[in-house]
């Protein structure tokens, strides 16, 4: 494939994969593999339907407020660990913990603690997604040019100055790298709790459909997950870009 | 020779006021002696070199004098007020220009008033004010990355002058800038500081640099730091940027300082 631009060989690529879905569904290989063309009606048709709209508004709600709080939580942590030693080394050790350790496994106690609701699916989302924004941000933090904060000292920056004038715009492309992989760790953990707290959204959708070798359903809902996703993921791609005209230059 | 240069005498007794003194600066890291029990007088309205091998700490005592740095023992005073902290009194300009990467040239240069609660468009009228002083009109909203590294080094300049300090602190500001656009800067070093009733501090390790724009140098020698001399060579800068460089003075001067530095260079 003749590579023009960045865009191009992305969604030719697709085409491609698409075209095979569409082959291997047409030759009735197996019932789990429906032709994407049927898929894709599909979609159409449960795009209208009240089940469907009832499960995107409550899983857009979890994730949002589950992003938001990993966002207003760990962007803040993550500095405040680059820029203070002490509280790094309180925190560093039980962040890397989290961020590798199996969160699914987490969940069946966040259940005991936060109840069958909501609020415990916002509180998986949220620590699906924080691990990472805090790393990001504190590493952003740590690449600081040191002589940026003795400026600011010396022109007289308060410590608040100093913050939100220096510390975040220094570490704000790898912030926005952080938050990017957040949020698709986010889209991880809405569903998981979903499926595994209370059938709701999404996940009541996915076990739905799949309990009932509704195949057509069940890639359809994927794909508008995977669509929602792949665009939340490329407008932060898009901010990323947007700063980096400083970022190599710091 | 003998009459343009003196051992360490206290303040007055050159004839001159000091804006900034030093007095028995120590500054210890852990075990290693940075400085021990140093004094300085910087006269007011003057250009003061501090110049000497690395390791010598110069960057140190400028630091300590910004109030970046704590002494381990001894005191500075500006203008007679001892210095605790960074103050509205000291302006820094630093050898890696230290902007803002994701602000304009402007909002750079408005920083130092951006700190002190000015008002938008009062500080960006200052700043416009600043950057047109230092050669940068039309690059308002520039970013850094897009300037040369000398004119990086002009706005790091203006945003010091912006703040309008009566001391400025200049650490080692053209190393970072290539030859041509540092012979520039130090003959416009020269007219700022006879246009502008600032103090100027100038560390550097540019000996020809050193004899070129200051009224007084104070040659630094390591291991333990201490200023060794001080020289204030006479008036050949009254003849002119053009014959500086070619005034038999300015010759002996740099190179007697280069036969007591030589020692210590490895």
């Amino acid at each position: 494939m003749i590579v023009f631009g960045y865009r191009l060989p992305g969604m030719s690529s697709l085409l491609l994969w698409g075209l095979l879905w569409e082959v291997v569904g047409q030759s009735g290989l197996t019932f789990f593999i429906p032709p994407l063309s049927e898929v894709l009606g599909t979609l159409f048709t449960i795009l209208g339907t009240n089940a469907f709209q009832k499960a995107l508004f409550e899983t857009a709600y979890a994730f949002l407020a589950g992003v938001f709080f990993a966002i207003v939580i760990g962007i803040p942590t993550g500095i405040l660990m680059g820029k203070s030693r002490l509280l790094d080394e309180l925190l560093l050790p039980w962040v890397n913990v989290f961020l590798s350790a199996p969160l699914t496994a987490l969940v069946p106690v966040l259940m005991v603690l936060f109840g069958f609701g909501m609020k415990s699916i916002i509180i998986t989302t949220t620590l699906f997604a924080i691990w990472i924004i805090i790393l990001n941000s504190r590493a952003g933090v740590r690449q600081i040019n040191r002589s940026l904060v003795e400026m600011a000292h010396s022109f007289g920056a308060s410590p608040t100055d100093a913050f939100f004038k220096i510390y975040f715009w220094a570490a704000l492309p790898e912030i926005l790298g952080g938050v990017r992989i957040g949020i698709i760790r986010a889209v991880k953990g809405v569903i998981i709790g979903q499926l595994l707290i209370s059938i709701v959204g999404f996940g009541a959708l996915f076990e739905l459909y799949s309990a009932n070798f509704l195949m057509g359903h069940f890639w359809a809902v994927l794909i508008v997950l995977f669509a929602l996703a792949f665009t939340i993921s490329e407008f932060l791609a898009y901010l990323e870009r947007r700063v980096s005209y400083y970022a190599a230059k710091r | 020779m003998s009459q343009t240069r003196q051992t360490l005498t206290p303040a007055g007794a050159a004839g001159f006021e000091s804006a900034v003194s030093a007095r028995h600066i120590s500054k210890n890291y852990g075990e290693v002696e940075a400085l021990r029990d140093m004094s300085l007088e910087f006269p007011r309205g003057q250009l003061t070199s501090l110049l000497g091998p690395s390791g010598c700490g110069k960057t140190t005592l400028l630091k300590i004098i910004a109030g970046l740095l704590k002494p381990t023992s001894g005191d500075v005073e500006v203008n007679g007020k001892k210095v605790t902290g960074p103050g509205p009194d000291r302006a820094f300009v630093f050898q890696d220009f230290a902007l803002l990467p994701w602000a304009t040239v402007l909002r750079n240069v408005a920083f130092g008033l951006e700190m002190r609660g000015v008002a938008t468009s009062e500080r960006e009228a200052r700043a416009e004010k600043y950057i047109k002083e230092v050669g940068l009109a039309g690059f308002e909203n520039a970013y850094p990355h897009e300037l040369s590294g000398g004119m990086r080094q002009r706005v790091g300049l203006a945003r010091a002058l912006a703040v309008d300090a009566e001391v400025l602190l200049m650490d080692e500001p053209f190393s970072a800038v290539d030859e041509q656009t540092r012979r520039k800067f130090q003959e416009d070093l020269l007219q700022l500081v006879q246009n502008e009733n600032k103090t100027f501090i100038f560390v550097t390790h540019s000996i020809e640099e050193a004899v070129y724009v200051s009224d007084q140098i104070a040659i630094l020698l390591p291991r333990p730091s201490r200023v060794s001399e001080i020289i204030r060579p006479s008036n050949f800068r009254s003849k002119g940027v053009d014959n500086i460089r070619r005034d038999p003075e300015y010759l002996d001067i740099v190179d007697e300082i280069w036969a007591s530095l030589r020692t210590y260079v490895e």
